[in-house]
């Protein structure tokens, strides 16, 4: 049953990166934690640390069996993720103002994040058997819709506009991935032409101004305003060498917001400058391409649909967290993978990686 | 093997790599340019703009402070400002700017006159070290906020906030239904009612300041600016205005509180007016009043030992917190009750000896020597207590506290004030869950009379009297006319709300004000000297028997016979015919509701109608 070539094709290359990502984060979250003046926060280092080893075992069984499960149990995985989203809404703990979190007896999970893998799973199935060179007509788009709508609409709900918005981008690039037909296209883009703007006329008027806030955070200067002018600081501040580690000083104050999440870059680019940043955006982007290259190595359409997906997660993720640190997104709550804290966030990107790997070492057996 | 060997031939169909490698050659292109954005935009920060962005961390030169709002100002029903918002200085330190700190703090010793140990001591308690200011002193004086702003130069890390505070304009006047503030606990600062507060924040502790809360604070603003390296601002970058909170117009007339509060003397005790025909109070004493500056301006833990521990409790809003037997007032309900059921009709009458046996006990009558015969008008106007006891026990506990909780009492009269007690309306069974005994029939000749286990608030009593007043209407006792904002935008009109109906007929309606006319206007009547002439006054004294008070020894002889003194009670309302106000007032130990209570009213009743209508001449004096 155990092939001896799934150990010949083993991706050891992505299993270094994954490991050079992680040892990267947990120095940074470490810095991120322990810079600052309330001791307590550095039991997120450790905490941090178990998810990893959780999430290591997660993506062992991500690989062991066939990835062609994956395609036959796609939907089962995606019903257990929205009855997952559903409970949030019910029983999920309060936050912030939002319900995200699932609590079971002491451990914390964020349904939204896992959704991201069984929404690329089920559209990875569904593209698969449509797909063809002349690309995908209107009817065809028609089930994908529905099955990204329902995850967005309940997470729009807890509320969570990043995690949804996510999703809503890993679909479209995938949807784009597989092409679609120039005609539909041309009449998507039509239909949106028409209808986003008549959705601004409808809108009240503290919704305009919430979304003019969102597009220019200079409209909340107290605020998110605040906020990315210190985190650019951080980041300007770090020059081409950076301050050296633990000895940031707008983290070690508090002037970055939420640090240990969301703005975690901006801890890594004070410390260790334009030198470090770069290396570690390589690094991230040697990644990707390490996706995009199993999917390359994929002789089957649902092998590379899927693979594309997860890489392309892991793309939008990167560029929209390290892009809003750098003041050029908006600001929303997506973590950079392996860098911020939080398990889910750690276990999802552990399971991603799991299942790249799947894809990867399968890729000769059929031949 | 064989399972993928399987399903090999079926996707093969579909899968067309060539043309899926094409499409990756697509997305390795967007990949590379957003990555390529990415990276252009750290150099940009980080190489080309590098320096500057190092400038403005090295001292953390781009900082926030907010802009406190005005609380929201405060008016009585005719526009009197009663409490508004004074600009005080408050001195601070920001220690990573006041480097050297011992020099910095030496000095501003020297300046201030404040001694050096007391400012180390602030220092020492504010643990942490960082860019948020440690308040040295509050509110300081501008005497001391002109030698620092002298020294200004010499100061490094030395900050003065300007923040309003609170100013009650009229000391000790309305002090219990306005309430005061107090600086916000780390328990609230979690709770979502105060989203927006930080600590330092003042929030309502009491009164409408507590209950209309959200609507006084208003919105904070803030400044973002960039300070040099001794932590003065060099440039304001963006302001945000705070926003002030909405202004509250009370009920309350502010001449008619003064007044009230002027004839309460000081004496513990309470006196509220209503408008029978809407529910707004006019008036709400509470005596011994304190001054709700020193919570805003900080009291210290002796002045606050001697407001806790006073005997007659100043910081307790008697109108609604007081609990005391009705006394004879509680004869409006008895009487009804009577009427109503049948048990007496107008024609009824009781021989008054002075006393009245039941079982093996004599209960007496206030008046020794007896009423006579007395119907239920004169039983009303004189006070005849035997009347009573017989109507009681004709009626039974049970039905009789029907009566009572139909005409408010014991419930609350759901006033938008914290702390507002239901005081008590006994029944058989209350009394048998309470105590395991059963309920004894001489029991409800005291409680006929308003004694025994009866309790009621100064309120509740003047929602009974307002109801009798205006035909048998229970209104929810309004304290707020209006909220508007600081532009004059009104966002909340009170309305009358109308809360129940008294259970009365007119006719017996009719007796029953006829009975409380004669107590005023009767020479035989209990409040006859009370009388104003021009103004027809009509209303109900009460003697409140002060039955148990825990034994203390703390009191001396003379003390513990001031406190076994009764409650004096009267209620009112005038003119008789279409009342345009009610008054319930009681003076605790004041002896008699006839002479101590009865004049106060009557006073108070002068005072609103003072230049309204022709001359009212106090003829008592």
């Amino acid at each position: 049953m155990f092939d001896r070539r799934l150990v010949q094709y083993f991706d050891w290359g992505l299993l270094c990166l994954t490991a050079v990502i992680a040892f990267i984060g947990l120095i940074t979250l470490y810095s991120a934690v322990s810079a600052g003046t309330s001791t307590p926060q550095k039991v997120f280092y450790l905490k941090q640390l178990i998810w990893f080893i959780i999430g290591l075992t997660a993506m062992i069984i991500s690989f062991l069996f066939h990835y062609k499960a994956l395609e036959r149990w796609a939907g089962v995985i995606y019903a257990f993720c929205i009855v997952l989203l559903i409970s949030v809404l019910f029983f999920g703990r309060y936050v912030g103002g939002s319900r995200r979190w699932l609590t079971i007896s002491s451990v914390s999970l964020q349904p939204s994040e896992l959704v991201k893998i069984a929404t690329i799973i089920v559209l990875a199935k569904y593209y698969s058997n449509l797909a063809k060179t002349t690309g995908l007509k209107m009817k065809d788009l028609f089930i994908p819709c529905i099955l990204v709508a329902v995850p967005f609409i309940l997470i729009v709900k807890q509320p969570d506009l990043g995690t949804a918005m996510l999703i809503l981008l890993i679909a479209g690039s995938m949807t784009f991935f597989v092409k679609i037909e120039r005609r539909t296209l041309i009449y998507i883009t039509i239909f949106c032409g028409i209808t986003v703007p008549s959705i601004w006329f409808f809108l009240k008027e503290y919704q305009k101004q919430r979304i003019l806030t969102f597009l220019d955070p200079d409209r909340d200067p107290l605020g998110t305003g605040y906020h990315i002018i210190q985190s650019k600081i951080a980041i300007g501040s770090g020059m081409l060498y950076g301050k050296g580690f633990l000895k940031g000083t707008q983290n070690a104050f508090s002037f970055l917001p939420e640090e240990h999440t969301d703005f975690i870059f901006a801890v890594l680019a004070e410390e260790w400058g334009f030198a470090g940043s770069a290396v570690l955006l390589f690094i991230l982007l040697m990644l990707i391409v390490c996706g995009l290259n199993i999917a390359y190595g994929c002789r089957d359409s649902f092998g590379t649909i899927l693979s594309v997906g997860i890489t392309t997660m892991l793309t939008w993720e990167i560029f929209i967290n390290i892009g809003m640190v750098a003041g050029i997104v908006p600001v929303v709550g997506v973590p950079l993978p392996f860098i911020s804290y939080g398990g889910s966030s750690v276990l999802t990107v552990m399971i991603s990686i799991g299942i790249l790997m799947n894809v990867s070492m399968r890729r000769f057996k059929h031949q | 093997m064989i399972d993928s060997f399987r399903s090999g031939t079926s996707y093969l169909k579909t899968a067309d790599s060539e043309w899926y490698n094409q499409r990756l050659y697509l997305a390795f292109f967007c990949t590379m340019a957003a990555f390529a954005v990415l990276f252009v935009r750290l150099f940009y920060l980080q190489v080309i703009a590098g320096n500057e962005f190092r400038r403005l961390s090295e001292n953390n030169c781009i900082r926030l402070q907010t802009i406190a709002p005005q609380r929201g100002l405060i008016f009585d029903r005719n526009g009197t400002l009663l409490v508004n918002n004074r600009p005080s200085f408050d001195l601070g330190i920001i220690l990573k700017d006041a480097k050297p700190v011992e020099n910095t703090i030496n000095r501003l010793s020297t300046y201030t006159s404040i001694p050096l140990k007391e400012l180390k001591e602030k220092i020492a308690r504010a643990k942490c070290a960082s860019y948020k200011p440690i308040i040295l002193q509050k509110d300081i004086g501008r005497d001391l906020l002109a030698r620092i702003e002298a020294h200004k130069f010499d100061l490094p890390g030395v900050v003065v906030d300007v923040k309003p505070r609170r100013h009650y304009i009229y000391r000790y006047s309305g002090t219990h239904i306005i309430g005061y503030l107090g600086e916000i606990n780390a328990d609230e600062l979690k709770a979502a009612q105060y989203t927006g507060c930080k600590s330092g924040d003042f929030i309502g502790r009491f009164g409408v300041e507590k209950a209309q809360d959200d609507f006084f604070r208003g919105k904070r603003g803030g400044r973002q600016v960039e300070v040099n390296a001794a932590g003065q601002v060099i440039r304001v970058l963006k302001t945000v205005e705070s926003k002030p909170g909405h202004n509250v117009y009370l009920t309350i007339d502010h001449v008619l509180q003064k007044k009230a509060e002027d004839l309460l003397d000081n004496r513990a005790g309470a006196v509220l007016a209503i408008i029978p025909s809407s529910g707004e109070i006019l008036v709400m004493a509470s005596s011994p009043s304190f001054d709700q500056n020193s919570f805003v301006s900080g009291m210290s833990h002796k002045e606050w030992d001697a407001l806790i521990t006073n005997p007659f409790r100043p910081m307790e809003n008697k109108a609604i917190q007081g609990e005391y037997p009705p006394a004879s007032a509680y004869k409006i309900i008895t009487a009804i009750a009577g009427l109503e059921e049948g048990v007496i009709d107008e024609n009824t009458t009781f021989f008054c000896p002075g006393h009245y046996r039941y079982g093996n006990r004599v209960y007496r009558c206030w008046k020794r020597a007896g009423h006579g015969s007395v119907n239920v008008v004169k039983a009303l106007a004189e006070s005849c207590d035997v009347f009573f006891y017989q109507v009681g026990q004709k009626l039974g506990i049970d039905r009789l506290a029907w009566y009572a909780k139909a005409c408010g009492l014991g419930s609350c009269t759901g006033i938008n004030l914290d702390h507002e007690a239901d005081g008590l309306v006994p029944t058989a069974n209350w009394k048998k869950q309470r105590t395991g005994v059963s309920w004894q029939g001489g029991e409800t000749l005291s409680v006929a009379i308003g004694q025994g286990y009866n309790l009621a608030t100064p309120l509740q009593m003047l929602i009974l009297i307002s109801a009798v007043a205006n035909g048998g209407t229970i209104y929810k006792p309004l304290i707020i006319k209006t909220i508007e904002t600081a532009e004059g935008e009104i966002v909340r009109k009170s309305a009358p709300l109308i809360a129940g109906k008294l259970p009365v007929s007119p006719k017996v309606m009719e007796l029953v004000k006829k009975g409380l006319w004669k107590v005023v206007n009767d020479r035989k009547g209990t409040a006859w000297k009370s009388r104003l002439d021009g103004m027809e006054i009509c209303g109900k004294t009460g003697t409140a028997q002060v039955v148990s008070r825990k034994k203390d020894d703390s009191f001396s002889e003379e003390e513990r016979s001031f406190f076994l003194k009764p409650h004096a009670w009267f209620v009112a309302y005038a003119p008789s015919v279409d009342p345009e106000i009610a008054v319930a007032v009681i003076v605790e130990h004041g002896e008699h509701g006839s002479s101590t209570a009865a004049p106060v009213a009557s006073e108070v009743i002068r005072t609103y109608f003072e230049g309204r209508t022709e001359e009212i001449v106090n003829n008592v004096r």
